[in-house]
């Protein structure tokens, strides 16, 4: 079965006063129909503006190479107009605050409404009914009544299920919420990531979901993709990075969870501070903060890869998996990703 | 173990590389000023603008001293005579024989020193007042801005008339007059600033700190008003400028024999038909001034983006 | 326990709006924090947890004397600071220090990092030397785990986590004996709250400090505290040691914070189903429920909820409680894989 969206070899760059920054280094992932997908990394690692640059929402400054196809399209190639009406239609995204994505001039009823009489062409009172049953299910009380309020009368956990309610009304194929619940309270947050595991669960739609937060992706995703510094570190799917972690990376993001069911003295941190995408250490990004680091991680790590997606990118070999084409351990043969072929460094 | 590595070498260990940065010198920073001044020279208009004025600056200050003219001098060979080469009067003369173009130089002195000396008039007396009505509060703010709002209603000619008869024509005056009232917008700009800042986390973490009052106006509100102040300045001197030039109409302004671009108008405009350059130069003069101040300020405004500061 | 160093005795704090008209005004009062007392001794952390309109935030600048309490007092090394004017206020501040939620937002844009911590020594010891304030800045930087040669940059050019070293390097420079942390970590990426966590708990052990640590979530406040309060509407739910209150929450709020917490394990988390335990939202702070501040939400409320105020009350353990069922109901956290948390 084709995936519904597949995107290969992204990379966003932005001007900035300093110089080029390169924000996603060559990203590949697909997704399938029905699939939660959850993108995962600390703040800087790319992994927004991933998603900004397959949905043409890049800053100005911001350029983005590379393909996403979506539906058989490639969305990074699309005119403006097209991409308008995919992003209304078939991709719903979500924002951390709901606060900023909603007019405070207008009411719930009129914001709502607006998104399906232009998407879909119906009728206002069409619309409103729509609009109703929608709040409803994603459980807000007294919807016909709240309909008519402004999202300043809402709470902030209200809101983001108004936004998500927003997003469902075009029964979109693919929702992306980006840290949708990391500003709210954590009885809220609760709440909000039950419903996006519910929707994902009984719809056929797809999620992908980004957060720093590993333990909210635990409940919801089905696969995980773990960034650093606009690369891939590690994907595979929830019980594989869950309890077979294999990137040090990843392996010290659980460890920094903290868990009311364990019991433990000291909170396991990562070393150091988020990488600086100008000044990234050379071969292994992640050298300058890891446990395991040695001599052999100066050269770019080289790319291991198991069935379903799985894969690590680390010196260290992956449980199960073998070295994708071209890549090789050896100290003295420097590696690269990806192609085969390819001219060594 | 020195600081340096050479670049071939292989890298220090962590630890070495800590104990050398501890060992090194210490990182110049860079703050929010220079990334301001490093937008506002992308933006061309706002450059050349900087550099027209730079230009206009330097003739009006240098160039009466080279010129053969003096300002009050009257060619009487040369009456209303057109720009030309020959008689050296490049400008052209007025319907007394006063070479133009030194007139214009020296009416430039008086504009922009009208502007920038009204301007720091109502600068030093907005911000001060602004700051600590806006820092205040309460019944303090209340009383101060409703005695800016009063001095508002009142008719600003009339002041001015009234401040020109009781002290006489004198161009100090004339600074004074205009700085007194034009200190009002600034004052309110710096209180709304001024509120906005005093929520800010860092200023209640002053106060957490048991920094006093003067000091957190001193050393977090003004540096962090500056932003908005100078754009504003920027904007104010055409401003008062151009007020000048109104009260130059009116008769109001500068005495003979100085004039200002606004009076050199004013008289232009009266031999518009039969003498035009009398009115083009010092209004070309005068637009430009007004035109470059606005684009610096609307640069300055772009450069010290809210999103920076605030 | 030595003696405790800060005790807070029916703290309040109430805010009012005013609306309506010229003819007709109405004010509606908000009770940001309503009635807490706590004690607190030297080298001993308090976590407060409770979610937003809770009155945490309010209550740490009420006991800083930021914002006037309405009733109450502070007791410090058994002086009453409600009592004080602003001026001798302002000299207790050397002793009480505050770091806020915002790391980036608490500091100056147009300081540098070390002017930014050097600012408390120029305010009370403004006859200290240039030397002498540069080697204590930077003492300070080394002891929150920043490189003292980062001194002149300015906060734009720090991450999250370094603004937040910066913040608690200049609430230490002055050796302070309590530091409010309101939120540190909440702002921070998971990985650096724990560094920052770690920070603060190795400086508390150095220094000797009394802390109060504010959190939204009760797996932050954990690692770090020796009590824990929770925080509902400006009231307590519950006072409780740091292990009692981990194994056997005494309040149902508290309970359903728990259960709030997401699990990083994705068997436990599918067969926990956080599902809505608390029914519906956080009540307006306009419209308070009678009664006990929690019953309408409240999954073992009984009528006696519903008109009786609990008051926060002594168990036999030496918690503190405010329930009418605290005594019958067991909400021991299980550890089986039949119950929620696993």
């Amino acid at each position: 079965m084709k995936p519904l969206l597949e995107v290969s070899a992204l990379e966003v760059e932005f001007d900035t006063p300093d110089g080029v920054v390169k924000a996603v280094n060559g990203l590949n992932f697909s997704l399938d129909e029905g699939e939660s997908l959850a993108i995962v990394g600390e703040s800087g690692a790319g992994k927004s503006q991933l998603v900004l640059a397959i949905m043409g929402l890049l800053a100005e400054n911001g350029r983005a190479r590379g393909q996403a196809i979506f539906r058989g399209a490639d969305l990074m190639q699309m005119k403006p107009q097209d991409l308008n009406s995919v992003r209304g239609k078939h991709i719903a995204m979500i924002f951390q605050d709901p606060m900023t994505s909603l007019n405070p001039y207008l009411t719930i009823e009129q914001q709502m409404t607006e998104v399906v009489i232009h998407h879909q062409g119906l009728r206002k009172d069409e619309a409103r009914a729509k609009a109703v049953e929608m709040l409803r299910a994603v459980r807000i009380p007294d919807a016909e009544e709240r309909i008519r309020q402004y999202p300043h009368e809402y709470s902030g956990g209200m809101r983001q299920r108004v936004m998500i309610a927003m997003g469902l009304l075009c029964q979109p194929d693919l929702l992306i919420a980006d840290e949708p619940s990391t500003a709210l309270d954590v009885t809220v947050q609760a709440q909000i990531t039950q419903l996006v595991a519910e929707l994902s669960e009984k719809t056929a739609m797809s999620v992908i979901l980004i957060t720093h937060d590993l333990a909210v992706v635990a409940e919801v995703c089905e696969r995980i993709i773990v960034m650093y510094a606009g690369e891939v570190v590690e994907s595979g799917s929830a019980e594989d990075i869950f309890y077979r972690p294999q990137h040090p990376y990843t392996r010290g993001l659980l460890e920094s969870v903290p868990r009311l069911d364990r019991a433990e003295d000291r909170l396991h941190a990562i070393p150091g501070n988020p990488p600086n995408l100008q000044d990234l250490p050379t071969g292994c990004h992640f050298r300058d903060r890891c446990g395991e680091a040695t001599e052999r991680c100066r050269k770019p790590p080289p790319l291991w890869v198991a069935e379903g997606g799985r894969m690590s990118r680390c010196v260290l070999p992956m449980e199960g998996g073998r070295l994708a084409a071209g890549e090789s351990v050896r100290a003295d043969e420097k590696s690269t990703s990806a192609t085969a072929g390819e001219p060594q460094e | 173990m020195s600081g340096k590595t050479d670049k071939n070498e292989i890298d220090p260990s962590v630890e070495e590389v800590f104990a050398a940065a501890m060992a090194e010198q210490d990182i110049p920073g860079r703050s929010l000023w220079v990334d301001a001044w490093q937008r506002l020279l992308k933006n061309k208009a706002a450059v050349v603008s900087g550099i027209i004025m730079t230009l206009v600056v330097v003739l009006v200050v240098v160039g009466p001293f080279l010129l053969p003219w003096e300002a009050d001098f009257t060619d009487w060979d040369h009456t209303s005579s057109p720009p030309s080469l020959e008689t050296g009067h490049w400008f052209g003369t007025d319907s007394v024989g006063r070479d133009l173009l030194v007139r214009t130089l020296e009416g430039g002195r008086i504009s922009l020193l009208v502007g920038l000396v009204a301007t720091l008039v109502s600068l030093l007396i907005g911000v001060t007042y602004g700051a600590i009505a806006g820092y205040y509060g309460g019944m303090t703010d209340r009383v101060m801005m409703r005695i800016v709002d009063i001095i508002y209603a009142l008719p600003f000619m009339f002041l001015v008339i009234l401040l020109m008869v009781v002290f006489g024509r004198h161009i100090v005056l004339i600074f004074v007059a205009i700085g007194a009232v034009n200190w009002l917008d600034m004052a309110r700009i710096v209180r709304g600033q001024t509120l906005s800042l005093k929520n800010t986390e860092f200023v209640e973490a002053a106060r957490a700190c048991g920094v006093d009052h003067a000091a957190i106006i001193r050393r977090h509100i003004i540096p962090n008003l500056l932003g908005v102040v100078m754009v504003y300045v920027t904007l104010t001197i055409p401003q008062v400028i151009l007020v000048e030039s109104f009260l130059s109409f009116l008769g109001l302004g500068v005495q003979e024999p100085m004039s200002s671009w606004g009076a050199l108008v004013n008289d232009g405009a009266q031999d518009m038909e039969t003498a035009p350059w009398t009115l083009i130069f010092p209004a070309v003069f005068l637009s430009v001034t007004l035109y470059c101040f606005n684009y610096i300020g609307d640069g300055m405004r772009d450069a010290l983006d809210p999103k920076d500061h605030l | 326990m030595s003696k405790p160093v800060l005790r807070v005795q029916d703290l309040a704090v109430t805010f009012t709006s005013y609306s309506g008209g010229l003819l007709q005004k109405k004010e509606r009062s908000i009770r940001a924090v309503d009635g807490i007392s706590f004690e607190l001794s030297a080298g001993e952390t308090l976590g407060i947890v409770g979610e937003s309109a809770s009155g945490k935030s309010t209550l740490a600048r009420a006991i800083l004397g930021l914002i006037p309490p309405n009733r109450g007092r502070v007791m410090w090394m058994g002086e009453n600071l409600t009592a004080l004017d602003e001026e001798e206020m302002r000299q207790r501040r050397k002793e009480l220090q505050i770091v806020f939620q915002d790391p980036v937002a608490a500091l100056d844009p147009r300081m540098t990092a070390g002017d930014i911590i050097a600012e408390p020594l120029w305010t009370f010891y403004p006859n200290m030397d240039r030397v002498q304030v540069d080697e204590r800045t930077r003492g300070m930087m080394k002891m929150v785990g920043l490189l003292p040669n980062q001194i002149n940059r300015y906060p734009h050019e720090f991450s999250g986590g370094q603004c937040q070293r910066i913040g608690i390097a200049r609430s230490l420079v002055l050796n302070p004996r309590l530091v409010f942390c309101d939120e540190p970590v909440s702002a921070l990426d998971v990985s650096i709250q724990a560094q920052i966590i770690n920070l603060l708990k190795d400086l508390q052990k150095k220094l000797g400090l009394a802390l109060v640590f504010v959190a939204h979530d009760l797996s932050v406040v954990r690692h770090i505290s020796d009590r824990v309060m929770v925080m509902y509407m400006g009231q307590a739910m519950e006072v409780s040691e740091k292990r009692a209150l981990y194994r056997r929450p005494l309040h149902p709020y508290t309970n359903a914070l728990m259960k709030s917490v997401p699990i990083p394990d994705p068997k436990l988390a599918a067969r926990a189903r956080r599902e809505s335990w608390l029914k519906g939202d956080m009540p307006s702070p306009f419209n308070r429920p009678k009664g006990c501040v929690f019953h309408d939400r409240c999954p073992y409320r009984i009528k006696r909820c519903e008109a009786d105020v609990p008051a926060l009350r002594r168990m036999e353990s030496g918690d503190w409680v405010s329930c009418h069922r605290a005594e019958e109901l067991d909400l021991s956290i299980r550890n089986d894989s039949s119950d929620a948390m696993g």
